[in-house]
C-alpha cells in the first residue's frame, strides 16, 4: 500500500500508536550495538523463551539506545495504567525474575533505573501521558525520567525517538509525528520556502565545520545542472563519537525524511548515504528502513502523491578515516580511491560525478523534519546567538556517568561534566575534558565555564 | 570465487563501475581475501585497469590481498579503549593465538587487527569479532570467548 494522502498517513499513525502503546504489556530491550555488546541479545532471547514457556501475556520488543551507556543492557516495561519502568544492567537471570515479579504486580526495585509517566513528542509539540491508574508497590520513591540528573538538563531533538521506538517499524516513527513534516514540505511549501526556513532556523552542519545548512542548500539549488545529488555523511570516525550510529540504529527514518525534504528543496532526485564499514547494525537498520519507505511510497516516484521523485542508495565505506572528508567521500562513491582533492571548486557546484552535490551529516539531516514541523522561530530560540539548536555529545572517560547526551548549545562544560556526567569518580580533581571532532581537543579546568558552541 | 559467482555479483550491481568497492567487499567476505585471479576477472569484466583495482584493494582497510582467517578479530585502540587497557587485550590475544597484530593463524581460523574507535567507548575495552561487538573485556574472558569460534 502506498501512502498518498494525509488520511493514509493518519491511518498509519493509528496503526503505529497501536503497536507503540499496545493494550497489553510490552517489554523492550535496548538493542543498539553497545547494548548487544554487553549481552542484550541474550537478555532478549531469554525473555522471549520465558514468555513462551510460561505463556505470559507479554509482547517482547526491540528498541534503540536511551543514552545511558554505563547502565546497559537496559530493559523497559510498559503496561497500560502504570508508569513505564526502566531497568538497568539487566542480565538473563535478572530478566526472568523481573518479568515474573511484574506479573505479580511487583517491581524489583534494586535494578530500577527510573520511571516515565509521559513522553515528549517534539515533532508535534505534544506531551503524551500514560494515564496512570496505579503505582505498583515500590515505585513511589523512584525518580521520574526528567528528574534523573543524567537526563534533567537534556533536550532531545535529534535523539527524539531513540530508545522509544522500534527502528524496524516505520509505523512507530509515523506515530510520533514522523513523515508529517515531509507531507507539509511537499504539499504546502515551495522549495525556496523550505530553504528560507532552514536558513532562518540557524541550523549549522553537525559534521564538524559548522557550515550554515540553509546557505549550503541554496548554493546547491542555484548551481547549474539538471542532475544533482544529496548525500549523507555517516562515516563517523572521530574517537569517542558515536552519536550518528545511535541515530541510525535507533531512528533511521528521521535521516531518510530529512534527506527527502532536502532533496525536494535542492532539486535532487538521487541520494546516497555513506556508512562507515564498521557499523554493520546501522547498515542493517537503514536497509530495512529504506525498503519500507520504498514500499509505502515515501521514496521512489510521486512521493506522497506530490509528483516529486527521489531515491536513496546505501553505500558502505571501506574502512578508511579520510573518507569522512567530503571530496574523499564522493571519490569513494565514484569507485575511486577515497582521497581528498583540492577544493577550489565547491562540491555544491561540482561534487559527485562533477554534478552539484549537497553533503550533510547524519545529525544535520535528522534535525530537518523537526524544523519544518515546529518552524524556524521555535528552533532558533534554542541555543546561543550563533549556534542554534542542540548538540549530541558522547561523554566518555573519567566521569561518573558516561553516555550519549543531547543538550542545548550554550550549556557550559561544567554543567555537562558535573551535573549530567555526575562529576569525577571518587572525588578526584578535574584534570581536563576531551571534546570530539577534528577540531576537538583537551579543555582544562579554567575553561569549564565557557558555553559549548561551534565557535570554540 | 568462481567466475559465475562473480558474474552474479557484478550483475547485481548492474555492472556499474562505481560499485567496485561493494563488489570487492563481497568477494572479501566470502573468500576472506581478494584472490589475484578474481581481481583479474573483475578488471576484465568491468573494464577497469588492474592497477586501479590494486590501488583500491590496498587503500581500504576492509580489503586484503593476503589470505585472512575465517574469523576476524579487531581490537579497538581508540583513546578511550587505550585508557581502559585495550593493549592488554591485544597482548593477550597475541599470546593466545600465537600471532602478532596484522597476522593470521596458520589454521586460518583467526586474523587479528586493531581498529580506530568503534564508538562503544564507555564499554571499553572493546573488540569486534565477525562484526559483533564485545564490551567490558578482560584478559580472563579471552580464552572462553575464542572457543565460541570454530
Ligand atoms: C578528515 C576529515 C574527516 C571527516 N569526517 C567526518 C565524518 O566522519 N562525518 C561527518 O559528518 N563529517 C566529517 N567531516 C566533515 C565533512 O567534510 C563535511 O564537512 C560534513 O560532512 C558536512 O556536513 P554538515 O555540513 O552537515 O556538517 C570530516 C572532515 C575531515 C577533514
Ligand atoms: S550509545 Fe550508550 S546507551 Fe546507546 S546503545 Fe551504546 S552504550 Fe547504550
Ligand atoms: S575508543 Fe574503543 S570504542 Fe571508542
Amino acid at each position: 500500500m502506498k501512502i498518498r494522502t494525509k488520511m493514509d498517513l493518519e491511518r498509519m499513525k493509528e496503526k503505529g500508536l497501536e503497536i507503540l502503546y499496545p493494550k497489553g504489556i510490552k517489554l523492550s530491550v535496548g538493542m543498539a550495538t553497545c547494548g548487544i555488546s554487553t549481552g542484550a541479545q541474550k537478555v532478549y532471547e531469554t525473555i522471549q523463551n520465558e514468555v513462551e514457556k510460561s505463556k505470559l501475556p507479554i509482547l517482547v520488543n526491540q528498541t534503540g539506545c536511551i543514552g545511558f551507556c554505563q547502565r546497559e543492557p537496559v530493559v523497559d516495561i510498559l503496561e497500560p495504567g502504570k508508569p513505564r519502568v526502566f531497568y538497568q544492567e539487566v542480565t538473563p537471570e535478572k530478566a526472568v525474575r523481573l518479568v515474573h515479579e511484574w506479573m505479580e504486580n511487583r517491581v524489583v526495585t534494586d535494578w530500577l533505573f527510573f520511571k516515565m509517566e509521559d513522553e515528549e513528542w517534539v515533532v508535534e509539540n505534544r506531551c503524551w501521558g500514560y494515564r496512570i491508574e496505579h503505582q505498583p508497590q515500590g515505585l513511589d520513591g523512584i525518580s521520574l525520567y526528567h528528574q534523573v540528573p543524567f537526563y534533567r538538563k537534556q533536550l532531545k531533538i535529534a535523539l527524539r525517538n531513540c530508545g522509544l521506538i522500534n527502528p524496524d517499524h516505520m509505523e512507530e516513527y509515523i506515530a510520533r509525528g514522523g513523515y508529517f513534516p515531509l507531507y507539509k514540505a511537499l504539499h504546502e511549501m515551495k522549495p525556496e520556502e523550505i530553504i528560507e526556513e532552514v536558513k532562518r532556523s540557524g541550523l549549522r552542519g553537525r559534521g564538524g565545520a559548522g557550515f550554515p545548512t540553509g546557505q549550503k542548500w541554496e548554493s546547491c539549488r542555484k548551481a547549474k545542472g539538471n542532475i544533482k545529488y544529496v548525500l549523507c555523511n555517516a562515516d563517523e570516525g572521530d574517537p569517542g563519537a558515536y552519536m550518528d550510529r545511535s541515530v541510525l540504529e535507533g531512528d533511521p527514518h528521521s535521516v531518510i525524511e530529512g534527506m527527502i525534504i532536502g532533496a525536494y528543496a535542492i532539486g535532487a532526485h538521487e541520494g546516497f548515504i555513506y556508512v562507515r564499514d564498521e557499523y554493520p547494525l546501522a547498515i542493517q537498520k537503514l536497509q530495512t528502513a529504506l525498503r519500507q519507505a520504498e514500499e509505502f511510497g515515501l521514496l521512489g516516484d510521486d512521493i506522497l502523491g506530490s509528483g516529486f521523485s527521489f531515491k536513496i542508495n546505501l553505500f558502505r565505506g571501506g574502512g578508511a578515516f579520510v573518507c569522512g572528508e567530503s571530496t574523499a567521500l564522493m571519490a569513494s562513491i565514484e569507485g575511486k580511491v577515497g582521497e581528498p582533492r583540492a577544493k577550489h571548486i565547491h562540491t555544491t557546484e561540482s561534487g559527485l560525478w562533477d554534478r552539484p552535490s549537497n553533503l550533510n551529516n547524519v545529525e544535520t539531516w535528522n534535525n530537518i523534519p523537526v524544523i519544518i514541523s515546529r518552524g524556524s522561530e521555535w528552533y532558533s530560540k534554542i541555543g546561543t546567538e550563533k549556534s542554534k539548536g542542540t548538540k549530541v555529545f558522547s561523554i566518555v572517560g573519567k566521569v561518573n556517568n558516561t553516555g550519549l547526551i543531547e543538550v542545548p548549545m550554550g550549556i557550559t562544560l561544567r554543567e555537562i561534566v558535573y551535573e549530567i556526567g555526575g562529576g569525577i569518580p571518587e572525588g578526584k580533581r578535574f584534570k581536563a575534558v576531551q571534546t570530539g571532532g577534528p577540531s576537538g581537543g583537551c579543555i582544562p579546568e579554567s575553561l569549564l565555564d565557557l558555553p559549548v558552541d561551534f565557535d570554540r | 570465487m568462481t567466475q559465475s559467482e562473480i558474474d552474479t555479483i557484478i550483475e547485481e550491481y548492474e555492472r556499474k563501475e562505481s560499485a567496485i568497492l561493494a563488489i570487492l567487499q563481497r568477494i572479501q567476505s566470502k573468500e576472506h581475501y581478494l584472490p589475484k585471479e578474481d581481481l583479474e576477472y573483475v578488471s576484465q569484466k568491468l573494464n577497469i585497469p588492474l592497477s586501479s583495482i590494486f590501488r583500491i584493494a590496498t587503500f581500504y582497510n576492509a580489503l586484503s590481498l593476503k589470505p585472512r582467517g575465517r574469523h576476524k578479530i579487531d581490537v579497538c585502540l581508540g583513546t578511550a579503549c587505550h585508557v581502559r587497557g585495550g593493549e592488554k587485550i591485544l597482548e593477550k590475544l597475541e599470546r593466545e593465538l600465537k600471532i602478532s597484530v596484522g597476522e593470521t593463524t596458520k589454521d586460518k581460523r583467526f586474523s587479528l587487527d586493531s581498529v580506530r574507535c568503534l564508538g562503544c567507548c564507555s564499554l571499553g575495552p572493546v573488540a569486534v569479532i565477525d562484526g559483533q561487538v564485545y564490551g567490558r573485556l578482560t584478559q580472563e574472558k579471552i580464552p572462553s570467548l575464542l572457543k565460541e569460534f570454530k
